[in-house]
């Protein structure tokens, strides 16, 4: 398991750098600069621009790149959100909330979605199975920012339970909406993949023997089947974060919350390129580590899987 | 029910709902079984072997419905005898009194039968554990030593921590037999066994049966489609043929003077060893479709012997002698005199003879 886990990190060290060169051979492609304004003349364009070494070619300007990254994790300063500020500073301090409600609404989400799961599974054809499937497919369907659009007009407008945009003082409770707006979307790819496994484990020959054993239904579906239809529900935690993490830039917009998120969808309106490199690399650093943690929890799981990788 | 009875099946008719009808899988079956006793049942796929041993267990799938019958079974609970109806009982009282603790099952698979991700050791713990037969952990692994040991399994410590996929077919055969015997079952339901293993492994789990069962004294019901994998484990034999018992008898009985051309065709599609007879008889045609089940008796539109009265009226059990009975006309004592056919009887003739020496 050990060199198994060294090897995933030493790969996962490796598309991480791939995914820095990508990044700024894209960012040559966006229009623009990041010093839009009209009161601009051409000659104060071109002198800031000397400013910040964007008029060098383009190979010196990766290798100035790539070495303060490397050398001192320095994404370079904002050009345009805060200019001159150092983007670590902008981003790192903003990074705390978006994980935190990425996180919970996966906990939620997955928590949801294994108790709708299992409802329906264990209860096939009836109006629960019915319900739960309702629910689902209209989960899936209707994107997160609806969902944040309707939480905030019915629980912040309507019935004030909740403040309609971030509130800094109180960031826990502020979470809340939020949070149940991104986790619709995971509940409900949950609740639809848990269904499908549990149904066919359940019709499964090594239930029929547990079951023969004279086991207890409640003991069947927790002990036996739910634990091996999880094996297949944790495949689909890895792609459930990119939806996390796509559906956060909308979704920290509708509530004004002040994360990555909302930052990213400023950077590339404004031309940050920094701003954007950073985030990006953020992005696909947590998308490559919620991998890796799925990957050691399969073997958790799986004692299959756990022996033939363990060596 | 007679003292040494442990089961005894009366009447009992089966269907299940389907979209295009009714489908009559037990169509009026009765037999018995005596304590310590091996039954085997015979025939082929669909004749509804199965689903006699599900409706024992009370695992009927939610679409299917008992139509008539009853299912008795002596129930020895704290040394105290009662009859129960099997067929009649809640679902909680199965789970809690019966599955698992008085009546066992081995199913055909081992390859899928076990839980991939529970360590064998925990898999044969359980039931124990679940019936409250074990007052401690401690006494349970002491048990499941014991019970490896009985299967034939070594190194038990070792293999009580490994999993399934560590272990191969016949070994894992084993450890289900070792499930059923868990609890000390008075009955033990064995669903095809070795259909799913090689022919060598085949032998040893039959051997290893037989012996349990000297053992522990266990009965037994041994379900297969193969009248040679039982020839040397049963007692007595049922032949069944489409929801039907048309056959039933000591297994001598079955085996060297049977009545029913079903179990003429059976018998004489059956391979020998000695590679002289070139002749494989099979019996044509495919077994009948019970959503609607033919009139009269269903093999007749198969055999070669049916008489005008297969096609009109169902036949009654011919009792041949005190312990083997016959469902077919040609038992009746106006019915023409038929004789096996000569493949088989010279085969049986070679069999008796190879058993006198």
């Amino acid at each position: 398991m050990f060199k198994y886990i060294t090897r995933r990190m030493f790969w996962s060290i490796v598309t991480l750098f791939t995914i820095l060169i990508l990044l700024f051979l894209l960012l040559q492609f966006l229009p623009g600069t990041p010093f839009n304004d009209e009161k601009l003349s051409e000659a104060s364009k071109a002198l800031l621009n000397a400013k910040y070494g964007l008029d060098q070619p383009f190979f010196s300007r990766f290798g100035i790149y790539m070495k303060n990254i490397l050398t001192e994790f320095d994404f370079g300063i904002s050009l345009s959100i805060q200019r001159n500020w150092m983007v670590k500073n902008i981003v790192l301090p903003r990074l705390g909330i978006s994980v935190r409600i990425g996180l919970q609404a996966l906990a939620l989400g997955t928590f949801m979605g294994i108790i709708l799961g299992v409802l329906s599974a264990s209860k096939k054809n009836t109006w629960v199975d019915t319900l739960a499937t309702l629910i689902a497919i209209v989960g899936v369907s209707i994107p997160s920012y609806v969902f944040a659009l309707l939480l905030s007009y019915v629980f912040g407008f309507k019935i004030p339970i909740f403040s309609i945009i971030f509130n800094f003082n109180d960031p826990i409770k502020s979470s809340i909406l939020p949070t149940i707006a991104l986790s619709m979307f995971v509940m409900a790819q949950v609740t639809r993949f848990l269904r499908t496994e549990l149904i066919e484990v359940l019709g499964s020959d090594y239930i029929r023997l547990v079951e023969a054993k004279g086991v207890s239904k409640f003991k069947v579906i927790y002990r036996h089947g739910l634990r091996n239809a999880l094996i297949s529900v944790i495949t689909i935690l890895g792609p459930l974060t990119v939806t996390l993490l796509t559906g956060s830039l909308v979704v920290e917009k509708v509530y004004a919350v002040p994360g990555i998120g909302s930052l990213l969808v400023n950077g590339i309106l404004t031309n940050d390129y920094n701003v954007i490199v950073m985030i990006a690399f953020v992005y696909s650093a947590l998308y490559i580590t919620m991998n890796l943690f799925v990957d050691i929890l399969y073997g958790i799981i799986d004692p299959r899987i756990r022996v033939a990788k363990g060596a | 029910m007679e003292e040494n009875r442990i089961l005894e099946v009366k009447n009992l008719q089966l269907s299940f709902q389907l979209d295009v009808g009714t489908n009559h899988v037990i169509r009026d079956i009765s037999f018995h079984l005596n304590r310590g006793e091996t039954l085997a049942i015979v025939g082929e796929s669909g004749s509804g072997k199965s689903v006699t041993t599900k409706a024992i267990l009370g695992l009927i799938d939610d679409n299917g419905a008992v139509e008539e019958g009853s299912i008795l079974f002596r129930l020895n609970k704290n040394g105290k005898e009662e009859i129960v109806d099997l067929l009649h009982s809640t679902k909680s009282f199965m789970q809690k009194n019966i599955r698992g603790s008085k009546i066992a099952i081995i199913f055909q698979d081992p390859m899928t039968s076990l839980d991939p991700t529970m360590t064998i050791g925990n898999q044969i713990m359980e039931s124990m554990l679940e019936h409250k037969l074990v007052k401690s952990k401690k006494e349970a692994l002491e048990r499941t030593r014991n019970l490896l040991d009985l299967v034939g399994i070594d190194h038990p410590d070792k293999r009580m921590k490994q999993y399934p996929h560590q272990l191969s077919g016949g070994m894992r055969q084993r450890i289900v037999i070792a499930i059923a015997l868990a609890c000390e079952p008075d009955l033990l339901i064995a669903d095809e066994p070795t259909t799913a293993l090689d022919v060598t492994i085949q032998s040893q789990i039959l051997e290893l049966i037989k012996d349990i069962q000297k053992k522990t004294g266990v009965a037994i019901i041994f379900i297969t489609h193969d009248l040679g994998v039982v020839a040397n484990v049963a007692d007595r034999v049922a032949v069944m043929y489409a929801g039907k018992i048309v056959e039933e008898g000591l297994a001598s009985e079955v085996y060297y003077d049977p009545r029913h051309p079903y179990t003429w065709g059976l018998l004489s599609s059956i391979p020998s060893l000695d590679g002289k007879e070139e002749e494989i008889l099979s019996i044509p045609g495919s077994p009948p479709n019970l959503i609607h089940p033919p009139k009269g008796d269903a093999f007749a539109y198969r055999s070669s012997y049916a008489l005008a009265i297969d096609f009109e009226e169902v036949p009654p059990m011919f009792k041949v002698s005190e312990t083997h009975f016959v469902a077919s006309w040609l038992l009746h004592p106006d019915a023409p005199k038929v004789e096996m056919p000569d493949v088989l009887k010279k085969r049986l003739n070679q069999y008796s003879h190879s058993k006198e020496v």
